[in-house]
């Protein structure tokens, strides 16, 4: 039931003492005269309300939840204390520099941390999410461009499986997009990539691991090719979790980056926010990054480049999931970084060889922190689809894999276990999968149904999208 | 060094056994050597969660937080229920990913159709979106969401919040819209100006209301401006205003944005916020970001989803309206929460006394010598001007740990009060400059 089904006039919470100045009234030709349909409810039950809505939500603390390229690891506790810390959420962003000193050391020290890990020399918060961040990287490459007078550089080139934001965000950057095929083997094809790179490139965007879950074994050849032609390499920091600690982007030669502080760097997700998405850079780039660079050692000041794209949001990015990463990277530090990673290798390689005699892997070698399935066959033979074995996982209270991405295996569901999962909850997930795919060939139907035991079954999606109800409607 | 590895070493040794494998590294090996890190990360060793904890509340003792704040500008103190931190930290809630899977998700999905039914009736608008980034994105975004093949340019007021204006002409570097600014004149903008230069190449008109000097501006009379040369409208908007103020549809708009912070979220250094982004239905199909319908499940049960997915990256890649994909869910969540608990009346009386308070101020502070600029009537920021140097005005509250304007200049400073500012507060702060 929701919430405006059930207020009722006249309930209410008290929260707000009565005025104690005169009262301003505002004139008419300003004053709200529509109605306000807020909900009226008194706290009891507003309580109750959420606590509803919580239950029928499933977080990473309700169960598996291998979701391929999201990168779903567990949420420590104490990252969540340090971000309610009083001295970091009633500090205004306008406070003067000295009494601030606390929030800018945040940025230093995570910076310098993260600068580390990827192999950048700078690096900027104010990017809100990863593809805040990739359209921030591509800016700081076509100001790079600029700024040398060479405007013909007008394309971006992505592969085939990259994500979808690469391109909506090469795009927005006001860039046309080339697709660059993968090879038989998933990774980029270096022949078809030498054909594309030329003086109308200004640079290639590119995850490695990439989204099938392999190490792009030719990477130094790639980007030698991009910056032979004259483009710049961006990394998609989506897949770090596979190699921090053991590969650095900066070192893969990659001039540009945006790291997922809620993916690796394991604050939560939020039901689809807010992330956070710096962007690092190597020197030649750093004048042209937006926001604040903290400077200083004893005592802190924030600076801003001159040759700067501009502000990406207001102030200085999403400030607390920054803490939070930080509690994180300081807890694991210069080993657990690396374990973290090799964790998640080794879980992702388990699971794999476990399902492998009966899925079909898209690639069957060594696979990173995910790999990736193709239930084609399966479907030829039983009709189940990668929808229906990810459907079916529901009423096993284990969250689907990434379903249909990337776009280039058919049928894929993309598994990622991160390393906060244990052997045992592997096990009972290897069980669940292996159940699923018997029940395919013995009762399909089942599993078109499923799932059966979720608040909701499958849902409308195509009547959703056709007549759209985007709001409740108020009688009056 | 702290790790939240569960799997102890025999474990892990047990399972690269199981797959035939010697150690992890063999799972490392067919990468490269020279790309490889030699001789680890140059970072700290890790710590205890006692350790981190302790060293995080050192860092935050560093920063110093005002009791009493009389600074806006784009970030404002308002009281947040207990209940908006209760719901925020339920784990189910905050750990959970963006719900593509609707049938385990009702919960999110329910709470943000919530969210999006109360944004667009704060407004007076149809349709919301379940957010972007912050209110600067939300007003990037809009201008781009109103540009077509033969509009290529836009209409920016000079009184919008300062980076604001940034944000819109940094994205515009982007998709490579034109960016004109209207002066403004008296504090806020210039219509006259806007009359004569606005043509048909103009996709949109955008204004803050009120605007960052707290002014309200002719907002009427602009959207017929922006009407009649065939513009859209879009109003970037205080949503707490909202409580007393004309909705953006009132006004005429086509498209309301904002910051959401006001509405339960603290000022935290400037984020996490959220952008609002609420249109009337003929640019439903335009409106970037998460967008979350009803409809029913097989059995015939309604329930919420994830729809109008054709706008987005996932599916329309290059194609797509934005390139959004993670946005601000949670604090959409605390707002939705934030505005149920306080109700028609709790949003009225934070509006009243917001702007009542400021008001006060403006008056007290007058008395003592600050003349505030404010030549129209305003909501609850204020500018004065004064011949005492803004830092040795601002210095003497900061002695009395109150944080007071944000000093726009030498000689002006932007004042803002909350319902959270008492009288006693105000009469005190004036007091204290009374002595400068």
């Amino acid at each position: 039931m929701l919430i405006f089904e059930k207020s009722k006039t006249g309930r209410k919470c008290q929260n707000l003492p009565e005025c104690d100045v005169p009262v301003v009234t505002l004139d008419a030709k300003d004053k709200r005269e529509v109605k306000l349909h807020l909900p009226e409810l008194s706290e009891g039950e507003l309580s109750r309300h959420y606590t509803e809505l919580a239950k029928k939500s499933h977080g990473v603390n309700d169960g598996f939840y291998p979701l391929g390229s999201c990168t779903m690891k567990y949420n420590p506790r104490v990252n969540e204390v340090a971000a309610g810390l009083e001295g970091f959420t009633d500090i205004h962003p306008l406070q003067p520099t000295e009494t601030v000193q606390g929030c800018l050391e945040v940025f230093k020290t995570l910076e310098s941390y993260l600068c580390e890990i990827a192999g950048m020399k700078r690096m900027t918060f104010q990017p809100a999410a990863g593809a805040h961040g990739e359209f921030t990287g591509l800016l700081l490459i076509k100001a790079y461009h600029k700024s040398h007078g060479d405007e013909k550089r007008k394309k971006i080139i992505v592969p085939d499986s990259a994500h979808g934001t690469n391109p909506a965000s090469a795009a927005m950057a006001g860039f046309s997009v080339v697709s660059v095929p993968s090879g038989p083997d998933g990774c980029v094809d270096i022949e078809k990539l030498k054909e594309i790179a030329g003086d109308d490139v200004a640079g290639l965007m590119l995850t490695n691991p990439n989204t099938v879950g392999l190490f792009d074994k030719n990477i130094l050849e790639i980007t030698k090719i991009i910056h032979d032609c004259g483009g710049l390499c961006y990394y998609d920091g989506a897949n770090l979790n596979a190699v921090m600690g053991t590969v650095r982007p900066g070192d893969m030669g990659f001039d540009v980056i945006h790291l997922n502080l809620h993916k690796t760097f394991s604050t939560p997700h939020g039901g689809g926010g807010p992330g956070s998405g710096p962007v690092g850079c190597k020197e030649f780039l750093v004048p042209f990054l937006p926001s604040i660079l903290v400077e200083g050692e004893d005592k802190l000041v924030a600076v801003k480049e001159k040759d700067s794209i501009g502000e990406m949001k207001n102030f200085y990015g999403n400030f607390l999931v920054v803490v939070r990463a930080l509690a994180y990277v300081m807890t694991l530090g210069k080993e657990g970084i690396p374990e973290a990673s090799k964790n998640a290798v080794l879980n992702a390689n388990y699971m794999m060889n476990k399902l492998k005699d009966l899925y079909t892997m898209a690639y069957d070698e060594v696979c990173m922190h995910e790999f990736v399935m193709s239930l084609a066959d399966l479907k030829k033979q039983t009709g189940v689809s990668a929808m229906d074995i990810a459907k079916g996982l529901l009423d096993f209270e284990i969250h689907p894999p990434t379903m249909y991405f990337p776009l280039i295996v058919d049928e894929a569901l993309m598994v990622e276990p991160t390393e906060t999962e244990s052997k045992e909850t592997m096990d009972e997930a290897i069980a669940v999968f292996r159940k699923l795919y018997e029940t395919a060939g013995e009762d399909a139907e089942s599993l078109h149904n499923a799932p059966m035991t979720t608040p909701v079954t499958r849902m409308d999606e195509v009547g959703a999208a056709r007549h759209p109800i985007l709001r409740y409607q108020f009688e009056d | 060094m702290g790790s939240y590895v569960p799997n102890t070493l025999d474990e892990r040794k047990a399972m690269l056994n199981e797959i035939g494998y010697e150690s992890i590294d063999d799972l490392f090996r067919h990468i490269p050597e020279q790309v490889k890190i030699q001789g680890g990360l140059d970072i700290p060793e890790g710590m205890s969660e006692m350790e981190v904890l302790k060293k995080m509340k050192e860092i935050a003792k560093k920063n110093k937080v005002f009791p009493t704040i009389f600074r806006g500008a784009g970030a404002y103190r308002h009281y947040i229920p207990a209940m908006v931190n209760n719901v925020i930290s339920k784990e189910n809630l905050q750990t959970a990913y963006t719900p593509y899977q609707a049938e385990i998700s009702q919960g999110i999905l329910q709470s943000i159709f919530e969210y999006q039914t109360m944004m667009a009736d704060l407004t007076g608008m149809d349709v919301s979106n379940a957010s972007v980034y912050d209110g600067a994105t939300a007003a990037a975004e809009a201008v781009a969401m109103c540009a077509d093949r033969k509009r290529k340019k836009a209409f920016v007021s000079a009184t919008v919040m300062p980076s604001v204006l940034e944000v819109i002409k940094t994205y515009c570097f982007g998709n490579e819209l034109e960016i004109k600014v209207i002066p403004e004149k008296d504090g806020v903008t210039d219509i006259d100006y806007l009359k004569e230069h606005i043509d048909k190449q103009v996709a949109c008109v955008l204004i803050q209301h009120p605007n960052y000097y707290g002014s309200l501006e002719d907002a009427q009379t602009i959207g017929e401006v922006a009407h009649e040369a065939g513009a859209k409208y879009v109003m970037s908007v205080n949503p707490i205003s909202l409580g007393a103020l004309k909705t953006p549809r009132e006004y005429g708009a086509d498209v309301a944005v904002g910051d959401g912070q006001p509405l339960g979220l603290p000022i935290a250094f400037g984020g996490p916020y959220l952008g609002f982004m609420t249109c009337v239905e003929s640019m439903m199909r335009k409106l970037p970001g998460r967008v979350v319908g009803e409809t029913e499940d097989h059995n015939g049960k309604k329930g919420y989803v994830l729809t109008l997915q054709a706008r987005e990256q996932h599916i329309r890649r290059e194609k797509a309206s934005s390139n959004i994909c993670s946005n601000q869910a949670l604090c959409a969540l605390a707002v939705g929460v934030y505005l149920s608990c306080m109700g028609n009346e709790g949003v009225t009386k934070a509006a009243e006394q917001s702007m009542s308070k400021a008001h006060y101020m403006a008056e007290k502070l007058a008395g003592a010598g600050f003349k505030v600029e404010n030549k129209q009537n305003f909501f609850h920021e204020f500018v004065t001007v004064s011949d005492t140097p803004s830092e040795k005005v601002l210095k003497a509250l900061e002695d009395e740990d109150i944080l007071g304007g944000y000093p726009l200049d030498d000689k002006r400073i932007l004042w803002c009060c909350t319902e959270m500012n008492t009288k006693e507060e105000i009469d005190k702060a004036v007091s204290i400059l009374k002595e400068v």
